[in-house]
């Protein structure tokens, strides 16, 4: 059961979450941008970094990509689809997820680890924790406040919410003036799914943090389609 | 009547005497640009090189040394570090952004040219006072390009240092660190070989950015309204990069470069020149085969270039279509420009005319070289007569105003900008004394210090540039690495005056004496001269970058977060040393006259305190070298990360603030008894207060928002 | 009145943004295209009625604030 991680000219995250996903036993493949047959795969992951440069609109000149249209397909049929950072961009400007992330709140970069809050356990990415849960994950991103136009918040389907190493859920816990806090997003079915902190980033005690396992475990455990 | 081409280019009548002795007739307006640049400061070293000879450069790990596009070093079990430290200082005053991120650009092409991945950058950077709104632009551009750049192409940036002085508000130093990691047989350098083979121009389109020489081209066809349209100012394109890396990279693994060479000064005339030399050939080169920004640029202009992103490649003319195949691939841009020849001339067509032909050597070898006039400034035997006399008495208010000084107060306003984490190899970040990064699969790791100090070492250069190699190495050693390998980036105003080339020439020597105490070799370095405005030097400012392995890794290694309540404090080195006052940041923050001699290091407490720090890396909780602001702030940094006070023994006000060298703060439980031999306990973790005894104290909370703010309070 | 700014980037240097959606562009099938400009426009609003005086402020704020003269060109025009 491979996971197809996505390379876009740009991506800078593909390695680690290769890395990662090999740390918890799973085995990855990078497949490049122009490929159309991801057949071979059980779930994809769309990872971070700055795909097409971030030009024009983060995501924008991606979700024309020739392998999007093998990502919707996967999304379609129910297999898990997974965005981190900047794949959760891509997510969204493929119309796969809600909303759209936009320039922080302070307009600067943020490289720091935060706290996150498991709302909803029926995702890809959060099906393996328990609400309440709270997760100390390394955010990394200059667009990563999360917006939702009034018509679409009502089926929202929140995963993740920033909060304070308590679980608070307040505007000081919000690093970037994200939405209601969010963090994470799925869709209705709760197979695809996007996050703005790197949970690759903390698989390991000597980095700091072994808090985001539970979500790529969360993803590994979704393998075999989640609606039979 | 206007001043000869050549002077307009910065060229003296003799150098270009010598380069109609060169080629035996006067030289065209393409070759004449070619020399000027090739045989400016920049480029060719002309009044350093002489000295550079004095630094030590060899040991058994050393792999390449100075002279190539970047030292490399051997870590062992195949595997290879390649290291270089550049400057950017003039681009990034004249555009903060643009200068800053080029300069990232710059110098991870001298890493992937020797078949590396680049896998860290780190920043020293210095400005005037965040006071002025100037600077503070500057320095804002500066960090929003380095973060912009560097998060964008993909390399995690570690930190680095900040200093800020009145002295560099209008040269601000700009200098740049990156580290690559490569396996042996992946090692390649920039020599061209083979007759026949062809150069691959890979990347960017050239345009008409930042050419040196602008005055020549323009009175070779140019009017003025054209030569007004000529931009000088780079910008850089992390997404190029990126891609150019991943191509190179993949170039490499296939075996399909003979030799590679990035473009930098003097763009396509360097890069041709240097491979052809280098591998002691020639080169044909077609300027009509380059991929052109703008379609009607001239020779000169196409051969000047300093289009960011682009690189050189020699191939065999087999390979060609794989690699051409290959850059489409990674949607880049190539096109075969040249053809490697026996030699040893460089020759250039350009429509079908030939508009340069000369010994491709002679633009390095034959160079310039000056033996400029050094003599002692005058400043220095006043300085040296006088004594610095502070009012040290307050200690705690004392610390609070150095906790509030920008170069010592909380970094992470700046490195919280940059991606400091990719790669998953960061075991020590930004914010402690030297940054550690894993080497995946094995149980290696590998430690970066930099480390400058402008103003010792205007003041004793010779002992300051020497007590930076030390700093470096303890800073490294903290971590549990070894020290391995140095570069320098030697920040100094113009050479043209005896007294810079004094700090200079002293510099040089005290650094060599240092590294030749501890057994580090230099393996690369950079000197960026003419650093003065308005008639005013920077202080000298050699910046290191100490490159250290720890092998093995300590499982966890110290950290200045992890002192715990009940903890015993301890100080290794020698502490009856006469006070360090001179140069220190203490007389910076109060404002005192810039006078005294800073001591002189101890090479052998040197050694002595790298070994004590590599054995306790393995055991001990925090291990935090004195520097900057001396034991107090060292104590109130450990206070302020691990969140507890600390009960201090009773010692001279002064001796607070002193900045001897060669000296370690160690936490280690109350069980453990002392750390080393030499240890001494200078108090005990407990409370929230950092207690003096009779000088009073300080709460943790109150250092810890004064230090917090000391960067952001100034920008908003 | 309102002050309608254009800031275009000053010929001959680089735009890796431009670039990159000329590349993208023609990916999508406009292979007519040959280069894309980016740019920003902005429009200040000023009090008073003076349209020349409004022009030399507004261009004054171009070259200390709006704009960066080392990379920008800039056009200003009352937008009635």
């Amino acid at each position: 059961m491979r996971t197809a991680v996505v390379v876009f000219p740009g991506t800078n995250c593909e390695r680690d979450v290769v890395y990662a996903l090999g740390v918890l036993g799973a085995r990855a493949d990078l497949v490049w941008h122009r490929e159309t047959d991801l057949s071979s795969f059980a779930g994809v992951i769309l990872p971070g970094g700055f795909a097409h440069g971030d030009y024009l609109r983060t995501g924008a000149i991606a979700r024309f990509s020739p392998v999007m249209d093998s990502v919707k397909a996967m999304a379609d049929a129910g297999q898990p689809v997974l965005g981190i950072c900047n794949g959760f961009q891509v997510l969204c400007e493929a119309g796969l997820l809600p909303g759209a992330l936009v320039a922080n709140r302070d307009l600067s970069f943020i490289c720091r680890p935060v706290h996150l809050r498991v709302e909803s356990t029926d995702s890809i990415l959060t099906r393996s924790a328990t609400v309440g849960d709270v997760l100390e994950i390394p955010l990394n991103s200059y667009e990563g406040n999360f917006v939702v136009p009034e018509a679409d918040r009502e089926a929202l389907h929140t995963v993740l919410r920033y909060s304070d190493a308590q679980g608070g859920v307040d505007d000081d816990a919000n690093p970037n003036g994200s939405f209601h806090n969010i963090a994470g997003v799925a869709n209705r079915r709760g197979n695809v799914a996007g996050v703005m902190p790197h949970p690759e980033r903390a698989v390991e005690d000597l980095l700091g943090s072994t808090d985001g396992r539970i979500l790529l475990e969360s993803y590994l455990a979704s393998l075999a389609p989640i609606h039979v | 009547m206007s001043e000869p081409i050549h002077r307009q280019l910065g060229m003296t009548d003799g150098e270009y005497d010598a380069v109609v002795g060169i080629l035996e007739r006067e030289p065209r307006p393409a070759e004449l640009a070619m020399y000027s640049v090739m045989w400016s400061e920049h480029c060719s070293y002309k009044s350093s090189r002489a000295w550079l000879g004095r630094f030590p450069t060899e040991a058994p790990w050393v792999v390449v040394g100075p002279g190539e596009n970047a030292g490399v070093v051997d870590l062992g079990d195949g595997w290879l570090a390649a290291f270089r430290i550049e400057s950017h200082n003039h681009p990034s005053f004249v555009e903060p952004y643009q200068g800053a991120a080029t300069g990232v650009g710059g110098i991870l092409r001298d890493i992937f040219t020797m078949g590396a991945r680049p896998i860290a950058v780190w920043d020293p950077i210095r400005f005037g006072s965040l006071d002025d709104p100037k600077n503070r632009y500057l320095f804002s551009g500066v960090v929003s390009g380095i973060a912009g750049y560097g998060n964008a192409v993909g390399v995690p940036t570690l930190g680095g240092e900040v200093e800020f002085d009145d002295v560099y508000a209008k040269n601000p130093l700009v200098n740049v660190m990156a580290l690559g990691l490569l396996r042996r047989e992946q090692l390649v350098l920039s020599a061209a070989s083979g007759v026949g083979n062809i150069a691959v121009l890979l990347g960017a389109a050239t345009g008409r950015d930042g050419i040196g020489g602008a005055s020549i081209l323009a009175s070779a066809s140019f009017d003025e309204a054209s030569a007004e349209k000529r931009p000088s100012v780079q910008v850089g394109d992390p997404f190029e990069e990126k891609k150019l890396i991943e191509a190179c990279l993949e170039l490499y693994d296939r075996g399909l470069v003979v030799g590679i060479q990035d473009l930098g000064a003097a763009g396509i005339s360097c890069a041709t020149s240097e491979s052809a030399a280098n591998g002691g050939m020639g080169m044909d080169v077609d300027l009509d085969r380059v991929h052109v920004r703008e379609a009607d640029m001239t020779p000169g202009e196409i051969l000047m270039s300093e289009s960011q992103e682009r690189m050189l490649a020699i191939v065999t003319p087999e390979d060609l279509d794989v690699v051409l195949a290959l850059a489409a691939k990674w949607e880049i841009d190539a096109s075969a420009i040249g053809t490697v020849t026996a030699g040893p001339q460089l020759k250039v067509m350009h429509r079908g005319e030939l508009v340069a032909e000369l010994p491709a050597a002679s633009l390095s070898d034959d160079a310039p070289l000056y033996h400029r006039p050094v003599a002692v400034p005058e400043y220095i035997e006043t300085a040296w007569a006088t004594e610095v006399e502070l009012d040290l008495r307050d200690v705690p208010n004392v610390l609070l105003q150095l906790l509030d000084d920008p170069a010592i107060g909380d970094a992470s306003w700046i490195y919280e900008q940059y991606d400091h984490q990719l790669f998953l190899n960061t075991v020590i970040g930004p914010g402690h004394d030297g940054s550690l990064l894993r080497i995946k699969g094995t149980d290696k790791g590998l430690a970066v210090s930099t480390d400058g100090n402008g103003r010792r070492c205007y003041l004793e250069p010779r002992a300051g540039s020497a007590r930076l190699v030390y700093e470096a190495a303890l800073n490294v050693a903290v971590t549990g690495a070894k020290p391995l390998a140095m570069v320098d980036n030697l920040n100094f105003g113009n050479p043209e005056k005896p007294g810079v080339m004094w700090q200079f020439t002293e510099s040089v020597e005290g650094m060599s004496e240092a590294c030749e105490a501890l057994g580090i070799p230099v393996v690369g370095g950079n000197v960026s001269f003419y650093n003065e405005t308005d008639g005013v030097d920077i202080f000298p400012t050699p910046v290191v970058g100490l490159l250290g392995l720890a092998d093995p890794m300590p499982q966890s290694p110290p950290r200045l977060d992890r002192a715990e309540d009940g903890m015993d404090l301890w100080l290794v080195g020698d502490d009856e040393r006469d006070g360090d006052l001179a140069g220190s940041a203490v007389a910076r923050v109060l404002g005192a006259p810039h006078v005294g001699r800073p001591a002189s290091p101890d090479p052998a407490a040197a050694r002595s305190a790298v070994e004590t720090a590599l054995a306790l890396a393995h055991v001990a909780p925090v291990l935090h070298d004195v520097g900057r602001g001396g034991l107090a702030v060292a104590v109130a940094e450990i206070c302020i990360r691990s969140g507890v006070g600390c009960d201090l023994m009773e010692r001279e006000a002064s001796s607070w603030f002193e900045e001897s060298p060669h000296r370690l703060l160690v936490a280690t439980a109350k069980e453990d008894g002392p750390p080393a031999a030499s240890a001494k306990r200078i108090g005990t973790f407990t409370g929230t207060n950092i207690d003096f005894g009779t000088h009073g104290s300080v709460s943790v909370a109150d250092a810890a928002s004064t230090w917090r703010q000391a960067i952001p309070r100034r920008l908003h | 009145m309102k002050i309608q700014v254009e800031i275009t980037r000053r010929p001959g240097l680089r735009d890796p943004e431009g670039a990159t959606a000329a590349r993208a562009l023609r990916d999508l099938g406009f292979t007519s295209v040959s280069d894309v400009h980016f740019g920003r426009s902005i429009v200040v609003e000023v009090d008073g009625d003076d349209r020349d005086q409004a022009l030399t402020d507004v261009e004054d704020m171009c070259r200390k604030l709006l704009a960066n003269p080392v990379l920008e060109d800039f056009t200003v025009e009352v937008l009635d």
